[in-house]
């Protein structure tokens, strides 16, 4: 792999640059940063970031070498009214904390939890036991937990990383009896 | 022409509707120059410091309209210290002395105090038209001035200005009298407004065609509202929290059934995807829609909306609406002349939102669009080829790839071919923004083909100074140059002084630009201020005397007939 940036020909490029010099001399070497531009915390310095442009890395794709993008003022460029409006949204959906409603077939009524209070599935589902062990019926326990995603589908709890999962689920639905066994036992 | 009278002249110069039209044939001769000035109407003044006031109210005496604008565009995103200037009093004060006939005022990135609008209030009873944009150093106690004494006020739109709330009365200072309003926009305004008044006021309003209300006004007040108010063509919804099930909802939906003349909706804060059926009826008449503040809005539900949507020429969304969905926007919007997607996630990694795919399937469906502000995580030299092809009648052209300085992910090169297709293909380009790696030959391109452009925004992007000089030399329509984080110095500042004079202004941050640069500009070119502004906290590391090898942080650089400004801040020099 080369250099990973196309670049003109150098020395094309070189005969014709503009230099406050004389025709002929050479351009001076470029001076080292000056301490200012590098001393600011919230601010990358111009020349590690064109330095981390510059250089190939592994795999081909020249990848950012900054630590966090947050660090670059005025990056994306975005008003700040839309940003501010943003931030605040995003504070109050994460306040109001992740309710989804939970069914259970054969239930009279439905509950309410709180995915953002579980850290993972065993706790959901024991939790989920808990709330309606009233309305067990004498078969037993032969349930399946399912949920509706984001797009409408119903999923089987339990199939992706727990994240992924309380991101995208809208509804806990609880499949009980010979539905929910079939099901499971495809899945095993 | 020259032997025409006065009156046919002022007559024929009656049909040049542009400000720069009228520019132009002011310069013709002394005649003309008399004839233009006495009889313009509305004046547009690009940058508040270029002329002063005074200057402006007795050169046009029979002013109507004026527009001002203020900080430099990159202001926008906190690149500009908050107390650079940009104060609207000065003009305020002179227009009440010499301009009694004033009837609009535009505002942009200015400061306004509530002193200002009280003045203004008070010496323009007669004020028609006020708006403000991306405006701040106000409350609603100016507000309520502007409401108590403009009796005859038509338009009151703020636009996405920062205003503080000092309770919700204002809006009761509009009189019983106040028949007059045709557009109100408070949707900026965070706080309450008493919707009773609001519900008064619109109804009395008959002729009020644009409505845009702020987050703080319920489901119930909008319903309420849309009833009185069926003629509405304009309106930007408060906030959307309703159960679906509920009663309001319903009312909500028959209200919107009733308004038949609406085109433009915005708005849609807090709105759950299910609500978004209220507006059904109203797609197929859509010309404007602004879904950009309504984050919990997915692809899924926007696609099932835009569908219906085949008139529309305007549309602002998220990215979450993703490739698919710009794709499905494709197939039914063929009106499509403007197309705003922004960022929903970012800070955070989160999942490719929109890449090249959507914006080429929008330019294979839409070959209207003109008007184009893509923030995506990534695009390819191929995708901008062929969106080129697709589109040529692009005017403002703004792309910004997330992450600065990102190559075309697919051959890992500069993309500088890309846009270089763009410029050649886009012959009326007036406005172009660029991202992503980008080396010296991307400015090679602009300055050849870019015939038209005015305006040029540039990050992170560049080798060396021959990129700024090939813009410089060749864009002979440049009026406004801002440039951050780029490797262009003092010989690509110095290298064509005399352009400065012939555009609005240019602005450098993060640049190889250094003091003893900025003090040569300067030097040569006593019509332009050159503006170093410091960053605060540099001030403490900062010596007494800087030598001329430090690099400026930040320069802003415009021409100007007033000279240096006195109401600089301590940090700004003005050399």
């Amino acid at each position: 792999m080369d250099g990973g940036v196309g670049y003109v020909d150098m020395d094309a490029l070189k005969a014709t640059e503009l230099r406050l010099g004389l025709p002929g001399s050479d351009p001076p070497e470029k001076p080292p940063p000056t301490t200012t531009t590098t001393a600011r915390p919230t601010k990358r310095s111009l020349d590690e970031d064109r330095a981390a442009r510059r250089e190939p890395s592994e795999g081909g794709r020249a990848t950012s070498t900054r630590a966090t993008k947050a660090q670059v003022v005025g990056w994306p460029p975005i008003r700040s009214y839309r940003k501010n409006s943003f931030q605040a949204m995003k504070a109050a959906a994460e306040a109001a904390g992740l309710y989804v409603k939970v069914s259970m077939d054969g239930a009279p009524y439905l509950r309410k939890i709180d995915l953002e209070v579980y850290k993972g599935y065993k706790e959901l589902r024991e939790a989920l036991e808990d709330m309606f062990k009233c309305f067990e019926g004498c078969k037993g326990s032969e349930y399946a937990i399912t949920y509706e995603d984001k797009d409408g589908d119903l999923m089987l709890v339990g199939d992706v990383p727990w994240e992924m999962f309380t991101s995208s689920c809208k509804k806990l639905r609880i499949i009980r009896g010979a539905e929910a066994i079939r099901g499971l036992g495809s899945s095993q | 022409m020259t032997y025409f009278p006065e009156e046919v002249v002022e007559h024929i110069f009656g049909f040049l509707s542009s400000h720069r039209d009228r520019n132009v044939v002011s310069t013709v001769c002394k005649a003309w120059y008399r004839v233009e000035r006495l009889s313009r109407r509305s004046v547009f003044v690009g940058n508040c410091y270029a002329v002063r006031p005074g200057r402006v109210m007795a050169r046009f005496p029979g002013m109507k309209c004026l527009s001002v604008k203020g900080k430099p565009h990159f202001a926008d995103f906190n690149l500009v210290p908050h107390d650079w200037g940009g104060f609207a009093l000065p003009w305020i004060e002179v227009a009440a002395r010499g301009c009694p006939g004033l009837e609009e005022l535009r505002l942009k990135r200015m400061v306004v105090s509530d002193e200002s609008l009280e003045l203004l209030a008070r010496s323009f009873p007669n004020l028609k038209a006020l708006v403000l944009v991306s405006c701040e150093g106000f409350s609603t106690d100016g507000l309520a001035a502007i409401a108590t004494h403009c009796r005859g006020l038509r338009e009151l739109d703020l636009q996405e200005n920062e205003v503080e709330d000092h309770g919700r009365q204002w809006l009761s200072c509009f009189p019983d009298s106040c028949t007059s309003l045709e557009s109100l926009n408070f949707a900026c305004l965070k706080g309450e407004v008493n919707a009773c008044a609001l519900e008064r006021l619109v109804a009395r309003c008959v002729n009020l065609r644009s409505l845009k209300l702020n987050r703080a006004i319920s489901v119930e007040s909008l319903a309420r509202i849309l009833a009185r108010t069926p003629h509405l063509v304009e309106l930007g919804t408060g906030s959307f929290t309703v159960e679906h099930r509920a009663e309001a909802y319903q009312r909500l939906i028959h209200a919107f059934r009733k308004c038949k003349s609406l085109k433009s909706l915005s708005g849609f804060w807090d709105i759950a995807p299910r609500c978004l059926q209220a507006i059904y009826s109203i797609c197929p008449n859509l010309i404007v829609l602004n879904l950009s503040y309504a984050p919990a809005i997915q692809g899924a539900d926007l696609v099932k909306l835009i569908r219906h949507c085949f008139k529309l020429q305007k549309l602002w969304v998220l990215d979450c609406i993703g490739d698919k969905g710009l794709a499905v926007v494709a197939s039914s919007c063929k009106e499509l002349l403007e197309l705003r997607v922004f960022p929903s996630d970012i800070y955070g990694t989160g999942t490719a939102a929109v890449t090249e795919e959507g914006l080429v399937a929008i330019s294979s469906g839409c070959s209207k669009l003109n008007s184009l502000l893509y923030f995506c995580h990534q695009m390819t030299n191929a995708a901008l080829i062929t969106v080129a092809k697709n589109c040529t009648h692009f005017t403002r052209f703004r792309l910004c790839i997330l992450d600065p300085g990102k190559p075309d992910p697919d051959t890992n090169q500069p993309l500088d071919e890309g846009f270089g297709a763009i410029v050649r293909s886009c012959k009326d380009l007036r406005r172009l923004s660029l991202s992503g790696l980008l080396t010296d030959k991307v400015f090679l391109y602009i300055g050849e083909y870019a015939a038209h452009l005015e305006m040029l925004s540039i990050a992170f992007a560049g080798d060396s100074d021959k990129g700024m000089v090939y813009v410089l030399n060749g864009c002979k329509n440049l009026r406004k140059l801002e440039i951050r984080d780029s490797p262009f110095g003092d010989a690509a500042l110095l290298e064509n002084v005399g352009k400065y004079e012939t555009m609005r202004s240019l602005w450098m941050s993060s640049c190889d630009v250094t003091l003893g640069g900025c003090k040569a500009l300067a030097a040569k070119m006593p019509r332009l201020n050159v503006e170093v502004i410091n960053d605060r906290d540099d001030s403490d590391e900062m010596e007494e005397n800087p030598s001329d090898m430090h690099k400026v942080e930040k320069m802003y650089v415009y021409r100007t007939l007033a000279g240096a400004r006195n109401d600089a801040p301590e940090f700004v020099e003005i050399l």
